[in-house]
């Protein structure tokens, strides 16, 4: 069953530039999907309009059979910036959503018509994910007293604790030092495997790609009209990323991305 | 990461003050500057009595001055934090006139407000009124685009991030430019208070005592401003240490 449909989607930039043109995509219940393209090619375009933040001009998004014309509350979100508030603590700012959740009630826009509202098993939940993440001890600290690693293990504890039924997420871990940056790749797959959430990552490293994908999606820089799509059964294989196959699959990946990139006319200046 | 005041260091604050003071009117030997030991316990007794009268006035204006001037630049520099265009078009103005030391209005509000508490009240405000608008519109322009956009992903319109994000954001800032200016506008008080009125600290110093060469009682009314500053300068530093806890972690 498809999560996301996407029907003849057509958006350009503010200048008039085309990034999508008809174009059409599906992604199934339950699906990790990775987006991945050379700058400018509207990765974050593309996750933006899924997210609801962001309006097609043409075209439309399905989620779970509704059309999205707004940001959606079951949609998690998580950003390169982990965008906590710097004046909460870590817990405060994990139940920040379910903050904003009580604040509106159950009204269908803000957050869902049939959200938890049971207040101890809202803490659990809150606790539950905070442990999972690692950051259970932390709960009191504020982001200026964490590693980067730990502030984007709050953003997405922050995300989860919303119980989302389809995760988003942009670059999140490309601030990160490479053996952090692997450990949440790890931590994700695993909370993939147990959940079976649909999930799409964006992200510009190769092989992030093929450790969070299973479907890789590459998108070129000019026009993007058919989606092109990669099958990967080396989702997750992130001990094996030594091995012959996962190099070809990178590299394979790579040569994909350069056959749609454009090369762009130096600037004139 | 800042610098706590500590209850030990402002005893010894204190202490000096009053130690050099005592120096000072010994030195001097005139009768403009009165020993403390002479003043303080007139102080104690009058502040009971007629004193705290004009103390309490003093301190209703300028509470009164705070809350409205709060009240209003509060939502307006959010807005304008908000809106560059608006802010483009305003903000010029709003350039121009922050610097301009606003007493000299003083006799434009008498006449147009006529000789009420409001009038007084009025010209406080405005000082204070600039000094919070031009730091919440900083505030909230300042704020990072992905964080606006990671809480509007968790659910929150309009009204959540005010309440979540913006007022938060900017509480901090609204409370170091209060803190600042209470001074400003305790001295402008001081000078409002000198005519058309029969209570407030300013008619105290200079016409209940000053002009009639009661020294000592001028210095009571002296104390009595000096309290009226300190206590509001340290009740907004309180607030600002709870508020602010994050700035002083690590």
């Amino acid at each position: 069953m498809a999560m996301i449909e996407i029907d003849r989607l057509v958006f350009k930039y503010g200048d008039g530039s085309s990034l999508f043109n008809d174009f059409s995509l599906l992604i199934g219940k339950g699906e990790a999907w990775t987006i991945i393209g050379p700058s400018g090619c509207g990765k974050t375009t593309l996750l933006s309009l899924v997210a609801g933040m962001l309006r097609p001009e043409r075209g439309t998004i399905r989620i779970g059979g509704e059309v999205i014309t707004r940001a959606r509350p079951r949609t998690g979100l998580v950003l390169q910036d982990h965008g906590l508030l710097p004046w909460a603590t870590v817990r405060q700012n994990a139940e920040l959503g379910l903050t904003i959740r009580k604040y509106y009630g159950p009204d269908g826009v803000h957050s869902p018509q049939d959200m938890e509202a049971d207040p101890d098993r809202l803490n659990e939940r809150v606790e539950y994910w905070l442990d999972w993440l690692g950051i259970g001890d932390l709960q009191d600290k504020f982001p200026a007293e964490l590693s980067r690693g730990q502030r984007q293990r709050a953003a997405i504890a922050r995300t989860l604790v919303l119980d989302p039924d389809l995760l988003l997420m942009d670059e999140p871990f490309s601030a990160l030092d490479a053996p952090i940056r692997e450990e949440l790749q790890k931590v994700m797959n695993t909370f993939h495997a147990e959940s079976g959430l649909t999930s799409i990552t964006v992200t510009h490293d190769i092989e992030e790609a093929v450790v969070l994908g299973e479907k890789i999606l590459v998108l070129g820089n000019g026009v993007n009209s058919l989606p092109v799509v990669i099958d990967n059964h080396l989702r997750g294989a992130i001990e094996k990323r030594n091995d012959p196959e996962f190099l070809l699959r990178c590299s394979e990946l790579k040569m994909t991305i350069a056959a749609h990139t454009v090369a762009l006319p130096p600037e004139s200046n | 990461m800042k610098k706590r005041v500590t209850i030990g260091s402002t005893c010894i604050g204190i202490a000096m003050f009053f130690l050099l003071w005592q120096l000072a009117a010994m030195l001097l030997a005139r009768p403009i500057l009165p020993s403390p030991l002479v003043v303080v316990p007139l102080f104690c007794q009058s502040f009971f009595g007629e004193l705290g009268l004009h103390f309490l006035a003093s301190t209703g204006r300028v509470m009164a001055a705070i809350l409205i001037a709060t009240m209003l630049a509060a939502p307006v520099g959010l807005a304008l934090g908000q809106m560059p265009r608006l802010d483009r078009v305003v903000g010029p103005l709003i350039a121009i006139v922050y610097p301009i030391p606003k007493i000299i209005f003083l006799p434009v509000i008498y006449v147009l407000m006529g000789i009420t508490d409001l009038s007084k009240i009025t010209l406080i405000a405005i000082i204070i009124f600039f000094q919070i608008l031009v730091v919440v519109r900083d505030e909230a322009a300042g704020l990072k685009k992905e964080l606006i956009l990671s809480v509007r992903s968790l659910g929150a319109g309009r009204r959540a991030l005010f309440r979540y994000v913006y007022l938060p954001a900017t509480l901090p800032a609204v409370l170091t430019a209060l803190r600042v200016s209470v001074g400003t506008a305790i001295a402008v008080l001081f000078i409002a208070e000198q005519s058309l009125t029969q209570y407030g600290l300013g008619y105290y110093i200079v016409v209940e005592t000053y002009q009639v060469l009661m020294y000592p009682e001028m210095y009571t009314g002296i104390m009595g401003m000096g309290l009226l500053g300190v206590s509001l300068y340290f009740l907004i530093y309180s607030i600002e240490l709870r508020v602010n806890r994050h700035l002083y972690v690590g």
